[in-house]
């Protein structure tokens, strides 16, 4: 058994949970071992790939998407098979992957949503970031979701990039949807939208606010909506200008200097009208008599700073009403917890260390278990961040590996696992199944000068292939 | 990003040193555990000081015999306390800026971890590859 992995042994089976950027890096990093014979099932409760590259990212980002065709090719791998719409927890649990492999790896992302935690939030109208941009993308559990977007004015509470995204989609013209890969329905409702105002809110300053420079001066170039900057809110308050002048951070100076230039902007009389709010925090949702969001009250922060430097937003006794019929919260996200594996509440990840599971009990590793990407670390960084992400975890279980510490499966051959999954879940899309809905997909998006048509109902994808 | 992010990969054990042990029993623990700084708690739990390898150093540069001192005497007792809430990107300034590389990380009133600058440098230099593999990704891949 010591010679798992190596030439003249069964090869290491790997089980990876998720199919996103965190799952492929570590894929990638396992089969370029040099001389280690490594086979692995990759599971995801979709028939598609890629997580939050085909569900997350913007539609009007297609240069992002392009990292899948990295994603492809290590697919085609012959030491890598793909399972999709095999759910983890449902068609397959832990006690089977122990049964088949020798480690498994947990990359499942982070998606569930923070609440802002004020009275009304339960209000009609009100709705979670991520909803809308999974209903936007074509992923099939927002796909019947409803926004009333024949609201005029909407608010975005949260200043990250995902806010962003979701102003910019908002703001965008027809004609400017109409070459994106973003889902049919959302684009036929996107098309007929009366929203006017778009407003985005942020409880710190311009210099803390976490969305990054490309995708803030993108809306300074939207085709039919002007951006506002309220000009005392663009100014920096003295916390902020000593932080920022006694370091040497110019990503946060270009970030400062071009909110600083939207706040002298002339309107240009465009038809939608995005406006940028600093330190300011909702304290309540007001709703009319049918339950329907109508205003938020807004209070006004100013900023204070932590022994430990942080500059954080407190509230002062200035209280503005803000008319909005429509409103999107993006103050953070969490992981979910997966059935049988451990769980930091407080953090919203897998009880890890460095990627090792953790018992809770013993608050040691879980033997043959890891993770990687968002539900390791939390939701932060760009795509590639999650390859470092992953290389760490990739490297513990290389060690684990050498000193023996991987599970004992009574079936470590790929042929027992694939009879298990055909048995469970008969329709289960291979990766070239996969490539087939691909190929249909962009044949018929092209068709329309799109760079995709996407399948946005699993039973759609399974038709499509004859099932 | 946030401390938390941090504390997320982190194991949940806090490894403290009370202020009347020996700085034998402080240095076992920083070797058993290979770790660079201990924090000084309280019979409460709460932290009162922090002292590490580089104080027992010069410490021991002072007095040859110092091993059966307690470590009181020797621990920083001007202690700088961070929160899972604190920008990563402030703490490091302040770190570099007030010359220490461990901070105790308070919760709800209590201890629940333990940042080096490492950590944050480590955090910060990921986050930078990550973006120029994102761009290259971008640059490569995204030709047609």
């Amino acid at each position: 058994m010591e010679l798992v992995g190596t030439d003249n042994a069964i090869p290491l089976r790997v089980a990876i949970v998720g199919s996103g950027p965190a799952a492929f890096y570590a894929a990638d990093r396992l089969l370029k071992q040099a001389g280690l014979k490594v086979e692995i099932d990759m599971f995801e409760r979709f028939p598609t790939p890629y997580g939050l590259v085909r569900t997350g990212v913007a539609p009007d980002h297609q240069k992002i998407k392009s990292v899948t065709k990295k994603f492809a090719e290590i697919a085609s791998n012959p030491r890598f098979r793909f399972y999709g719409l095999v759910e983890f927890g449902k068609d397959i649990v832990v006690s089977d992957l122990r049964e088949h492999y020798h480690q498994i790896l947990y990359a499942t992302g982070a998606q569930a949503d923070k609440r802002i935690g004020i009275p009304g939030e339960e209000l009609k109208g009100i709705h979670a970031a991520n909803e809308f941009i999974g209903w936007y993308n074509g992923h099939p559990d927002y796909r019947d979701c409803q926004f009333d977007l024949f609201q005029e004015r909407v608010a975005i509470v949260g200043m990250g990039n995902v806010a962003v995204d979701v102003a910019r989609i908002l703001c965008l013209t027809p004609d400017e949807l109409a070459v994106t890969d973003i889902a049919s329905h959302a684009l036929g409702a996107l098309s007929q939208s009366r929203i006017k105002e778009v407003y985005l809110l942020g409880r710190r300053g311009p210099a803390q606010a976490a969305f990054t420079n490309p995708e803030i001066k993108e809306l300074g170039n939207l085709a039919d909506a002007d951006i506002f900057v309220l000009p005392d809110e663009a100014q920096l308050d003295d916390s902020s200008r000593a932080a920022l002048d006694a370091s040497d951070d110019r990503v946060t100076r270009q970030k400062v200097e071009i909110l600083q230039g939207y706040a002298s902007r002339k309107p240009a009389g465009r038809t939608r009208q995005l406006s940028i709010r600093f330190m300011v925090s909702p304290v309540d949702f007001l709703g009319n008599t049918t339950g329907q969001v109508v205003a938020m009250r807004l209070v006004k922060n100013a900023l204070y700073q932590t022994e430990a430097g942080t500059l954080k937003s407190k509230a002062t006794d200035r209280v503005e009403e803000l008319p909005t019929d429509l409103v999107f919260r993006s103050v953070g996200y969490r992981g979910t917890p997966l059935p049988e594996v451990p769980f930091n509440e407080r953090w919203g990840v897998i009880l890890n260390e460095k990627g090792r599971v953790v018992d809770p009990e013993s608050q040691q590793p879980v033997v043959g278990e890891y993770c990687s990407g968002w539900i390791k670390r939390g939701p932060t960084g760009v795509i590639g961040t999650n390859k470092l992400d992953s290389v760490e975890t990739v490297n513990c279980m290389l060690v684990d590996l050498a000193h023996g510490s991987i599970l004992r499966p009574s079936e470590p051959a790929g042929s027992k696992a694939e009879h298990l999954v055909r048995k469970r879940q008969p329709n289960y899309f291979s990766f070239a199944d996969w490539l087939r809905l691909d190929a249909m997909e962009v044949k018929i998006g092209r068709a329309q000068g799109r760079p995709r048509e996407k399948f946005t109902r699993v039973e759609d994808m399974l038709a499509a292939l004859g099932r | 990003m946030k401390i938390e992010s941090i504390l997320a990969t982190k194991s949940l054990n806090v490894i403290t040193v009370r202020p009347d042990q020996s700085l034998k029993d402080a240095t076992d623990l920083l070797m058993e555990y290979d770790i660079g700084a201990l924090i000084v708690v309280d019979d409460l739990g709460q932290p009162v000081g922090i002292i590490s390898e580089r104080d027992i150093v010069r410490e021991a540069a002072r007095a040859e015999t110092i091993l059966s001192q307690t470590v009181d005497r020797v621990m920083t007792k001007d202690l700088i306390i961070g929160s899972p809430e604190d920008d990563l990107s402030a703490v490091l300034q302040t770190m570099i800026a007030r010359h220490f590389r461990h901070l105790p990380i308070v919760d709800q009133e209590r201890l629940i971890g333990v940042i080096s600058i490492r950590d944050v440098l480590k955090v910060q230099l990921d986050e930078y590859k990550g973006e120029v593999d994102t761009l290259q990704t971008q640059i490569i891949e995204g030709q047609d």
